[in-house]
């Protein structure tokens, strides 16, 4: 059974990675109402301490691949299906789901009633739980569970030492933050001609800067900015000195560091539909969204919103006006999602010719 | 904030899309209504017109100006004259409206009164609509379309054929619904089906192309704005692969086996497409194939319109496409219109589903004797069910019990016999054939193991879905270890889960329907019902847009007023169409406003019933027994539950009548015992001589020997028919004994009327003397408690008793009868409905033969001919009977002014006249006579209306594309009995000015009384130019031929199929010939003009007499 921190109980049958006796699977439990990319969103490290509800009811239907991981693994603490597909059947699948959770040891629930679940977690707000087989342990992990506010996941997710990925002859040079980033990001970046040193998150911005980059990238990444202090002082250091770009926790710290309030939103954005605003054209776009925090630019003079939510007025991008410096907190790679905002790769390769 | 709404314009023509025909059905009144709601709200001047009847769109509240004219160029120009409409908006009534909005601007029509289109453009238009244009335009922006080429000839067709290579595909431009496609393996195959092509197409063009058989199909549906924000409402995986119609696929949203990297992939090509073409606003449809091998996708078609499509994707997803297209095509983006589910988040977003939906055609091919059940590119089903479910296995077994054929479910039923009969392999064999029940088979072989594999090799249906079926089976082989008592609580539920109907499981265990119910509910497990929300519950939704399931948590309101559920009719079926949902939804309507909280339940994704703002409250339900049982249980535990009404959605909800009443539930009007009393031949009989109202001798029996019996008693000819089914199913005239033992043998086989459930002392055959050349009559009338009786309209049919209600011409007034008649009728139909105590609708039909009048059947409920009433007469027909069913009487709704004052029952004298013409498919199975029967066969109806019958019947002939000439050859050929009344109609064509043409015999009675005929043509077969080789060459403007020995062999047959080939008019009784040449005179002598059915109606209500 899956049980949440005030004790609501959910009716399950236990599948994927079965932990050993004693053992629950335990985290944050949030929803994701994306209709296809499974694989993309177990595989995002910015998932890492939560548990995922899937509400869409059928997951595994087309297997696992190799292509669309976007990290070497999952880094989510369980995942919650109305019904897992015993069956995969797509031509690109080397494995159904079932299995692959099994292989990376990453133990699910199915059959849950994940509507219901939804609707609580949309009234009470993302709550930590737990599952597993054993009603006490279960309880007391459920209990016990403290979110993710307040602490340091990007540690847990961070590459240890730096490495490189592109054309080394790439136009451009750019250092990323590595707060758990995706491979789609990569990806981007380097079909928008850039070479790429990835760093672990706590590389101090003047190592950044020794490497002489044209640009430095913040990237997506799980939980709270605010722990990050080492974070938001280094990209505060960065402002001014190269082209920056950041996407979603990356977007966040950037935010702070300009003095921006952090926000915790009641149940966070996790979908691929979410509308939201371009501001200089009025364009409206459907993005990939994946984040529980927010940040609020009252008061933070020197800055200008250029995408807001057009479901909750959430502040879903910004740039610094007098230094080449811009975030957005969804998620332009997509991966899963639409495809509308691509174009901010090349803003970013935009300003760093711009500046070099 | 600029205002977005576009105040340059007025008043805006919007076009419907016509008759009900295959490929193009209701869903054109949900969208055309949405529209008028839309831009009526908006403040715009509404003008309508559409030429069906039927429809809730042709309300003269939906709109300021309502014409019912026939939807062609003459007419819809001089509605454009008189209105002066500021644009147009050809977007929401299908391919009829797109086709005319064409020919509207290629005859300078637009620009010379200076009217705008709005949604989409006429270059949009063509390059959508014109393959070649198309697959230019998908290449010139990268997107892989099928190999192919054009043709104009067969020598062409031939030539591409080679360079394309086989197999491949042929199909016609300009086309509706897969008309005239065709597969070809091979040169010779290719011959027979290029010709059909050409000839399909009106502009004799075709596309030969590489066939990709077996693919993978899928549909995006896609909205874009006037500042180019587009969105994908919704994304739909065809179960059956490329080679079967969209439309005769079963069809599963959202997409299930893409991942997202693919189905990204779609969405960019999508937007790409409608950006090409130039979609300003509003809604279409993009059709792909995926290669399973490789994901490899091409670009099938466009439909820059609201589609079929876009009705199941709106009640599928909550997104309400044609009336945020209507906003969108006056001048609002997507993020300036709210999604009205939410009221809270714009509509400028993708919606996402928690469920799934599937959605399952329903065919007619039981109907269409000669035509064979293999489904193809060529759209052949007349209606479709959609389910909502959790998973896929509980979507599919929902929808296959909506259907309404007998099923209930995915086998586990008494129908599934039929397979396990077979063998593997003979299973397998039928698989690989695309037909109607294709999946029952598939279950059956997985069934017996099967493997997946195999099957999806040999079908192209995707291994996921069969994987899915595949556990369907499993379970029921489980459950079949179990039974009533030794289930438990999980395994009731998993059986839920995967879509069980308490039904199936009866069946399965042997027991009562009713005790599993009891059994599982002790066990704790009922049904629950969930919201569509467009958001997967991300959001609160207040729109109670709800389906059944069996979860943890049931999210239905307390009921705030005491509740009226309305039972819809169901999928749309020869016989039983849009207009019982039109009395539906005229039912909601009128409750809400009397202060009930009204609830519809309906499973047709087609209609308007179906739309979550028409009534209070909307349950996507199948209409079974146990599903409204459900609800209806549901319901009464959250509040008051006034009653449920089964009166007017067709036979549907009335046969749920009696499992209502006993579970207690209130059934409102008619009783159902009284509505026995009507089907039950012996009972009625009974009432009928004590009433003294005559009826055709007749009596019951359940096999041949009680057959032959009655036969001899009342003599031949006799007309057989089984009770309890609409639309003349199965009914037959038979002349002689072997004639009536064939006829009963069918009755009693499965297959015919097996589904319904066959052939018992409970529901005998009846078999009643057949009344020849008799007038048909039908009247619907009105009584409420307290006994008054509003006769709403009395209709004269043109074709003779003995041509289905449904499928005959008829007029409001009656042309023919005498009062004296007209007053017989009356009093006979209030003795009934006072005999059986009619709170409400009910409809009686009439033969009068010898100024005799003889009693048919008698339906106490809502008939096919209600909104005809209404439009013909302005009396809201359907409404007064919703009211009057809760129990408030005629006089109250005169005090409300609901029901005029003046209105006094009977047959109308209201300065004009009405004429309904039925609309048949044969253009469609062009290998099934046409000649008219017993049997009803027509998908839809058409209104002339105007201020002599002949220029009405005109009108209707023509909006039923059965266009009279006003000059050139007639050709006649008539059935001696015919000839007498044939010569009258024979000498006015004449003096028409028409030169005739006729066969031998008919060519000898016509100059015997002195009537020129200029050619007299060879049988069919014999030597020297006969019927055909004239009507193929082109030289006949007018057929009549009434049927003379009947069968396929027969002469006529041929002459009517060549009639329908070339597109000639074809009368096939000497009613209709008269009629016809009444109208030519008039049609062709005087000014043809238009009207609004609102000026009709200020003119007064027809005059009624009570
Ligand atoms: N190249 C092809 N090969 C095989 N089947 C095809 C091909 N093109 C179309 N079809 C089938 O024919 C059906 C009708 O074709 P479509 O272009 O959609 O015409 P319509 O305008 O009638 O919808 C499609 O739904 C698909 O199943
Ligand atoms: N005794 C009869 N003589 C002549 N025609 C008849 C007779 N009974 C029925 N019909 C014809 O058969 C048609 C169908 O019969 P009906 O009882 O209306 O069946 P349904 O209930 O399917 O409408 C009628 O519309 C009428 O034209
Ligand atoms: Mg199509
Ligand atoms: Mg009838």
């Amino acid at each position: 059974m899956l049980i949440l921190r005030d004790g609501t109980r959910f009716e399950g049958e236990a599948v994927g990675h079965v932990p050993e006796a004693g053992a629950v699977a335990a985290g944050e439990v949030v929803f994701n109402t994306a209709l296809s990319g499974y694989q993309e969103v177990l595989t995002d490290p910015s998932y890492a301490g939560q548990i995922i509800t899937f509400t869409y009811p059928h997951i595994g239907n087309y297997g696992v691949n190799d292509d669309d991981a976007e990290s070497r693994r999952p880094f989510c603490g369980g995942v919650v299906v109305r019904d897992l597909a015993r069956r995969a059947s797509n031509w690109r699948a080397i494995h159904g789901l079932d299995e692959y959770l099994r292989r990376h040891r990453l133990p699910a629930i199915a059959g849950i009633d994940t509507r219901r679940l939804t609707r609580y977690l949309r009234e009470h707000g993302a709550l930590p739980g737990a599952f597993g087989t054993d009603e006490a342990t279960v309880r007391a992990a459920a209990a016990a569970g403290a979110g993710t506010e307040g602490l340091d996941l990007v540690a847990a997710v961070t590459t240890d030492t730096p490495y490189e990925a592109g054309d080394p002859d790439s136009e451009f040079h750019v250092v990323a933050y590595d707060f758990g980033i995706k491979r789609t990001i990569l990806r981007h970046l380097e079909s928008a001609g850039c070479y790429v040193t990835v760093v672990p998150a706590s590389t101090p911005a003047a190592d950044v800067l020794a490497r002489d980059p044209d640009g430095v990238f913040l990237s997506n990444g799980p939980g709270d900015p605010e722990p990050l202090a080492y974070a938001i002082d280094n990209a505060r250091a960065l402002v001014g000195e190269v082209p920056v770009f950041g996407i979603c926790l990356g977007h966040q710290i950037l935010g702070l560091a300009l003095g921006a309030e952090k926000i915790k939103l009641h149940f966070g954005h996790h979908g691929a539909n979410h509308p939201v605003r371009h501001e200089a054209s009025g364009r409206v776009e459907i993005t990939s969204q994946n984040h529980n925090y927010a940040v609020d630019l009252t008061g933070v003079r020197g800055v200008e919103r250029t995408h807001v939510n057009l479901n909750d007025g959430v502040c879903e991008g910004f740039r610094v006006l007098d230094a080449p410096a811009f975030g957005v907190q969804y998620h332009p790679e997509a991966g899963p999602g639409p495809h509308d905002t691509r174009y901010l790769f090349d803003e970013f390769t935009g300003l760093m010719a711009a500046t070099a | 904030m600029t205002m977005p709404r576009r105040d340059d314009l007025r008043s805006i023509l919007v076009i419907g899309s016509g008759p009900i025909v295959i490929g193009q059905a209701c869903e054109f009144d949900y969208s055309g209504t949405q529209a008028c709601k839309v831009l009526r709200d908006e403040g715009y001047r509404v003008v309508l017109v559409n030429s069906n009847p039927a429809t809730i769109m042709t309300d003269p509240e939906f709109a300021d100006a309502t014409y019912v004219e026939p939807l062609d160029l003459a007419s819809v120009t001089r509605v454009l004259e008189q209105e002066r409409p500021d644009a147009v908006l050809p977007t929401l009534g299908g391919q009829t409206a797109l086709n005319l909005a064409v020919e509207l601007d290629e005859h300078g029509v637009l620009e010379r009164l200076d009217i705008e289109l709005v949604g989409a453009g006429i270059e949009a238009i063509r390059t959508a609509e014109n393959r070649q244009q198309f697959k230019a335009a998908m290449e010139e922006i990268g997107l892989a379309v099928p190999r192919s080429g054009f043709a104009y000839t067969l020598d062409e067709a031939l030539a591409v054929a080679e360079q394309v290579g086989y197999p491949l595909i042929v199909r016609p431009s300009f086309i509706l619904g897969g008309g005239g496609t065709g597969i070809a393996h091979d040169a010779d195959e290719m011959r027979a089906v290029a010709e059909r092509g050409l000839a399909a197409s009106p502009v004799s063009e075709i596309l030969v192309e590489q066939s990709v058989l077996g693919w993978k199909e899928y549909e995006l549906e896609v909205m874009r704005d006037h500042a180019d924000n587009a969105v994908v409402v919704c994304s739909i995986e065809n179960l059956d692969p490329m080679g079967v119609h969209t439309g005769d696929s079963i069809t599963v949203a959202p997409a299930q086996t893409l991942t997202d990297v693919e189905y990204q992939r779609m969405r960019d090509a999508a937007f790409a497409c409608i950006r090409r073409i130039g979609v300003d606003t509003g809604g279409s449809n993009i059709q792909f194939a995926v290669d399973p091998a490789d994901g490899r996708q091409l670009v099938i078609e466009m439909n820059p319109r609201v589609s079929r499509s876009s009705a199941l994707a709106s009640k599928a997803t909550g997104f309400p496409i044609a009336k945020i297209a209507a906003k969108l095509a006056v001048g609002y983006r997507l993020d300036e219109v709210l999604n009205d589910i939410t009221g809270e988040t714009p509509a400028s977003f993708e919606p996402t589903i928690d469920y799934v939906v599937t959605k399952v055609p329903r065919w007619a091919f039981e109907k269409l004797p000669g035509s064979a059940p293999v489904l193809g590119t060529m759209m052949q089903s007349v209606g479709e069910a959609m389910a909502i479910g959790r998973t896929f296995p509980e979507s599919l077994q929902k929808a296959l019990r909506s259907l309404e054929t007998g099923r209930y479910g995915l086998n586990c039923d008494p129908a599934e016999q039929e397979w396990d009969r077979r063998s593997d392999d003979d299973l397998v064999v039928a698989c690989a054939v695309p037909a109607p029940d294709r999946i029952f088979a598939l279950e059956a072989a997985l069934r017996r193991g099967v493997t997946v594999e195999r099957l999806a090799e040999k079908t192209g249906v995707d291994p996921w879905f069969l994987d899915q079926m595949a556990q369907i089976a499993e379970m029921r082989v489980e459950l079949g270890g179990c039974g009533l008592e030794t289930t438990t609580r999980p395994r009731w539920r998993a059986a839920k889960r995967l879509g069980f109907s308490d039904a199936q499981l009866a069946y399965l265990w042997g027991v009562d329907e009713a005790d599993v119910r009891a059994a599982r509910l002790r066990a704790g497990v009922g049904v629950t019902y969930k919201t569509v929300d467009t958001c997967a519950a991300e959001f609160a939704a207040d729109t109670p847009y709800h389906y059944g399931t069996y979860e943890d948590e049931d999210e239905v309101a307390p009921l705030r007023r005491p509740a009226v559920v309305i039972l819809g009719s169901g999928p749309n079926r020869i016989g039983q169409g849009v207009e019982f949902d039109y009395c539906c939804v005229h039912a909601a309507f009128a409750l809400s406003a009397a202060g009930y909280e009204t609830v519809m339940v309906n499973c047709n994704p087609e209609t308007v019933s179906t739309d979550y703002d028409t009534s209070d409250r909307l349950f996507f339900e199948p209409l079974t027994g146990e599903d409204v049982l459900n609800l209806c249980e549901a319901l009464a535990a959250r509040g008051e539950l006034a009653g449920v009404i089964v009166a007017l959605g067709g036979q549907t909800p009335l046969k749920l009548a009696h499992t209502l009443e006993a579970a207690g539930i209130p059934v409102c009007g008619t009783s159902p015992a009284s509505i026995d009393l009507a089907e039950d031949r012996e009972r009625f009989n009974a009432l009928c001589d004590r009433l003294g109202v005559p009826q055709p001798a007749g009596g019951t029996a359940a096999g041949a020997e009680a057959a032959r019996a009655v036969a001899a008693e009342v003599g031949y000819p006799v007309l057989v028919r089984p009770s309890y089914v609409l639309g003349g199913r199965a009914m037959q005239i038979v002349y002689d004994a072997g004639a009536l033992d064939a006829a009963m043998a069918e009755l009693a086989a499965t297959g015919t009327l097996g589904r319904e459930g066959g052939l018992s002392a409970s529901r005998p055959a009846l078999i009643d003397r057949f009344l020849e050349d008799a007038v048909e009559v039908d009247v619907d009338a009105l009584r409420d408690g307290a006994g008054e009786i509003l006769v709403g309209g009395v209709m004269e049919h043109i074709e003779e008793a003995g041509v289905h209600s449904g499928d005959s011409a008829c007029t409001i007034p009656p042309a023919t009868l005498g009062s004296d008649v007209v007053d017989v009728i009356e009093r006979h139909t209030r003795a009934l409905a006072d005999a059986l105590d009619v709170r409400g609708l009910i409809n009686v039909q009439y033969a009068v033969k010898n100024r005799e009048v003889y009693v048919l059947e008698v339906n106490p409920r809502a008939s096919r001919t209600v909104p005809f009433v209404g439009k013909a007469t302005g009396v809201p027909l359907a409404k007064l009977a919703a009211r009057v069913m809760l129990g408030t009487t005629l006089a109250e709704l005169r005090d409300e002014g609901l029901l005029a004052a003046s209105a006094r029952g009977g047959a109308a004298e209201g300065g004009h006249v009405a004429v309904k013409e039925a609309v048949l498919p044969f253009a469609r199975f062009p290998d099934v006579d046409t000649i008219l029967g017993p049997e009803m066969r027509s998908t839809g109806e058409v209104m002339g209306i105007d201020r002599s019958f002949g220029l009405a019947f005109a009108k209707s002939q023509a909006a039923a594309g059965n266009r009279l000439p006003d000059r050139g050859t007639v050709f006649l050929s008539l059935a001696d009995r015919d000839k007498p009344a044939g010569l009258l109609a024979a000498r006015r064509f004449a003096e028409l000015g028409f030169s005739l043409v006729a066969t031998g015999g008919t060519a000898a009675a016509l100059e015997a009384e002195g009537i020129p005929v200029d050619e007299v043509v060879a049988k069919v077969g014999e030597a020297g130019v006969d019927a055909v080789d004239l009507i193929s060459s082109g030289k006949v403007d007018l057929v009549v031929n009434t049927p003379r020995g009947r069968g396929p062999r027969a002469d006529g047959d041929h002459i009517r199929r060549a009639a329908t080939l070339h597109r000639v008019a074809c009368l096939t009784t000497v009613a209709a010939a008269r009629a016809a040449a009444a109208g030519i005179a008039e049609w062709t002598t005087q000014v043809a003009t238009v009207r609004s059915l609102q000026q009709y109606h200020r003119d007064g209500q027809l005059r009624l007499e009570v």
